[in-house]
């Protein structure tokens, strides 16, 4: 035993020895101005214009900030490295995984086989004809055999794996007094949630793209459809806007983790919010606008419908569902023109054909702009709410 | 110098939550080197101190310093040379033991080549080296204490804050354990701060010990200085058991002076006097024949400071809520 004490001390001592150097070098660097002044007039003189000139920095202090910067992204670091870890030797990772799976190989075969009956029908005369331009976006946007397509399978699913991944995230470390371990340890506290809130987004990121591309890839591989550039740039971006809604979800589920006690808790606050938005904003914004502008009547119907219309997207579009789910659509659908309701004298005269990737991008970038606020504002509060927070042991 | 330094000091330190408040004028200065005992009943604001003095909650009042560095404005520089043991320590259940003190290493920015042979060192000092690559769910209570001692030492702290460590450990973790809160007095100098409501376990290794109760600080003092000022202070409580135990004993013992209270504890009575009583009632004995099977004068240990303390706190608490009533019904007139 008494080895390692003595070794310890040891230690210490040398410690004690590097903090002395260092602090006699801080001494060294205040004392130099001194010296020169001392020596040499001239420079004395320059040194006192060039201090007018620039403003006083103290060494100490820049020292101090140094040091403040490098334990921000030491710990930060640490943390960060540590969730991501978590994450992947996780059990939940595993779930998630299975999800995505499923959910990607079903719409990928639900794609398939919904291109091949709609080309059989049109082939045969018997449906619509079909329509060969931006054959690649179909394969996420084509539901067939009752499968339901990719795209909308990842905007009702997609919000699970964020909640998965942070409804414990705060409440949990509290629970098994982690936490208040952890902030007592020289860091600031807000890496804590930051660390975990990117490790947690970095994952997202990486899932989106692999199983998004994946889809990609096994369509082609069957089907043999070939993408072009503004194709494979609309996949892109419709995975960019996917990354940000899930982690909207994320924030969401890590606010709830923040301000409840158990992760069962948070667990079941965010699927009630995730149901909410999923099925019955929609039903409660149509409740709403028929109450607002009633549209039974023949001359209600005249006069209201286009507010009645109106005030339901406006409702629903507070729903991030919806919002995702409307702008996923506008960008994997360059047939798609409006968001709004159109009447038939704007339609006049209109000419037929595609929007181009611009013009999409301009009619959905209102939606990724909100989906970004809504994600910072849930963050925000979470931060604001962990800064505040007084952690004690169970 | 390094003996007197005082390495804690609270001034004045205050918390309310609401209109409770949990932490009173706390007044308390730690010197360099000590073993300080922090005792009171449970919610007696033992965790806030120390919560405050990490700089993890703000007081309402007051302030409080470890080494100069101020806990609420300057709580990073604080938390660098202070180590905290939490009530009831948790570990990443997932990760091994090493694992979990690498992680403390990372966050302490410990050089990455220094890390490993660190961990061995500390494991070995604890005694937990058997237990280093075993996931820490696998862990018992005691086991969990001593690696949380590993964690604090990662960062060789100037003061360690312990807040209810002996809990739920048995009789013989217990020692060792306290044992290993000596040497890290002892033999590396370090300043120990160990919050409990365990009376006797603290009594064994605390230089000094503060006792707090509702909030306030009641006494605070070397062990045998609060024994004596009890004593100087007109409190004596005498145990006996004689043979036979009859009315006629009773009866005399109610002629006494100073007598205050007596009461029966199994074949034991328990008096309480404001002066030493040993002389007349071993005298009464010899004369009436009396078999004197048990006699001690209690006194001068921790549990009956605590009791004595306790007490007149209880009684100011309730003089205070009493004169607060009168002043509350006074206003509404």
């Amino acid at each position: 035993m008494s080895s390692p004490v003595k070794s310890t001390a040891a230690e210490k001592k040398s410690e004690a020895g590097t903090k002395r150097q260092t602090s006699d070098n801080r001494a060294w660097f205040g004392m130099k101005p001194k010296k020169e002044k001392g020596l040499d007039a001239v420079k004395e003189k320059v040194d006192s214009v060039v201090e007018k000139m620039e403003p006083q920095k103290d060494p100490e202090e820049e020292a101090a900030a140094e040091e403040r910067r490098q334990v921000r992204y030491h710990s930060l670091d640490a943390l960060y490295k540590k969730e991501l870890a978590d994450h992947i030797c996780s059990k939940r990772l595993v779930i998630i995984l299975v999800i995505v799976a499923a959910l990607s190989i079903a719409s990928v075969y639900g794609a398939l086989t919904g291109i091949k009956s709609a080309m059989d029908a049109a082939a045969s005369g018997k449906g619509d004809s079909f329509d060969t331009t931006f054959m690649f976006l179909k394969l996420y946007t084509t539901s067939g055999n009752s499968i339901p397509s990719y795209m909308s399978l990842i905007a009702l699913i997609g919000p699970f794996i964020g909640l998965i991944l942070g409804f414990d995230a705060i409440n949990s470390e509290k629970s098994n007094g982690t936490l208040n371990r952890l902030v007592s340890q020289p860091i600031y506290r807000d890496s804590i949630i930051v660390g975990k809130f990117l490790a947690s987004a970095t994952l997202i990121t990486v899932m989106v793209f692999a199983t998004g591309i994946a889809v990609g890839a096994a369509g082609f591989l069957f089907s043999g459809i070939k993408p072009d550039g503004e194709q494979i740039t609309r996949v892109l971006i419709y995975l960019i806007y996917t990354i940000v809604y899930i982690c909207f979800w994320l924030a969401m589920s890590m606010l709830f983790s923040v301000f409840t006690r158990h992760a069962a808790t948070s667990a079941l606050a965010s699927i009630a919010l995730w149901l909410f938005f999923a099925i019955f904003m929609s039903l409660l914004a149509g409740i709403i606008a028929d109450g607002v502008y009633p549209v039974s009547t023949e001359y209600q119907q005249a006069v209201n419908a286009l507010k009645n219309a109106n005030l339901n997207t406006g409702l629903n579009r507070i729903s991030p569902y919806y919002l995702y789910s409307e702008a996923a659509s506008i960008i994997m659908n360059p047939a798609a023109r409006a968001i709004n309701a159109v009447s038939y004298a704007q339609l006049v005269g209109a000419i037929s054909g595609y929007l181009s990737l611009g013009q999409s991008l301009l009619l959905v970038w209102p939606h990724l702009v909100g989906l970004l606020a809504l994600t910072f504002v849930s963050f925000e509060i979470s931060y604001v709410g962990f800064m505040r927070q007084e952690i004690r042991g169970n | 110098m390094s003996e007197d330094y005082t390495i804690i000091r609270t001034k004045d330190l205050t918390k309310a939550y609401g209109s409770k408040v949990a932490v009173n004028h706390l007044n308390l200065s730690i010197k360099k080197g000590e073993i300080f005992g922090l005792l009171g009943p449970n919610g007696a604001g033992k965790t806030t101190t120390i919560l405050m003095l990490l700089g993890l909650t703000e007081p309402t009042l007051g302030s409080a310093a470890i080494d100069r560095h101020d806990c609420t404005r300057d709580s990073l520089q604080v938390k660098r040379i202070t180590g905290y043991l939490p009530d009831n320590v948790g570990f990443y259940g997932d990760m091994t033991g090493r694992e979990n003190l690498r992680f403390t290493a990372r966050l302490n920015g410990v050089p990455e080549g220094e890390i490993d042979g660190r961990i061995d060192q500390l494991l070995e000092r604890v005694g937990m080296t058997y237990a280093g690559n075993q996931k820490t769910s696998t862990y018992s209570k005691g086991m969990r204490q001593r690696l949380g001692i590993a964690d604090v030492l990662m960062k060789d702290p100037e003061v360690i804050i312990m807040d209810e460590p002996t809990l739920g450990l048995d009789p013989e973790g217990m020692r060792e354990f306290l044992q290993l809160i000596k040497q890290l007095s002892v033999e590396d100098g370090r300043t120990v701060l160990v919050s409990s409501h365990q009376l006797y376990q603290i009594q064994q290794i605390c230089d000094r010990v503060g006792i707090f109760v509702g909030g306030n600080l009641i006494a605070s003092g070397k062990i045998n200085e609060l024994g004596r000022k009890i004593v100087s202070e007109g409190h004596y409580v005498l145990e006996i058991e004689v043979e036979p135990c009859d009315d006629r004993f009773l009866g005399f013992i109610g002629t006494l002076d100073g007598v205050k209270k007596v009461s029966k504890e199994g074949d034991r009575f328990i008096i309480e006097s404001d002066r030493d009583l040993r002389k007349q009632i071993t005298e009464f004995l010899g004369v009436n024949h009396y078999t004197l099977l048990h006699l001690r004068q209690k006194g001068g240990d921790l549990d009956e400071i605590y009791r004595v303390y306790f007490e007149q706190a209880e009684k100011e608490e309730a003089n205070h809520v009493k004169s607060g009533k009168e002043h509350g019904s006074r206003k509404k007139v």
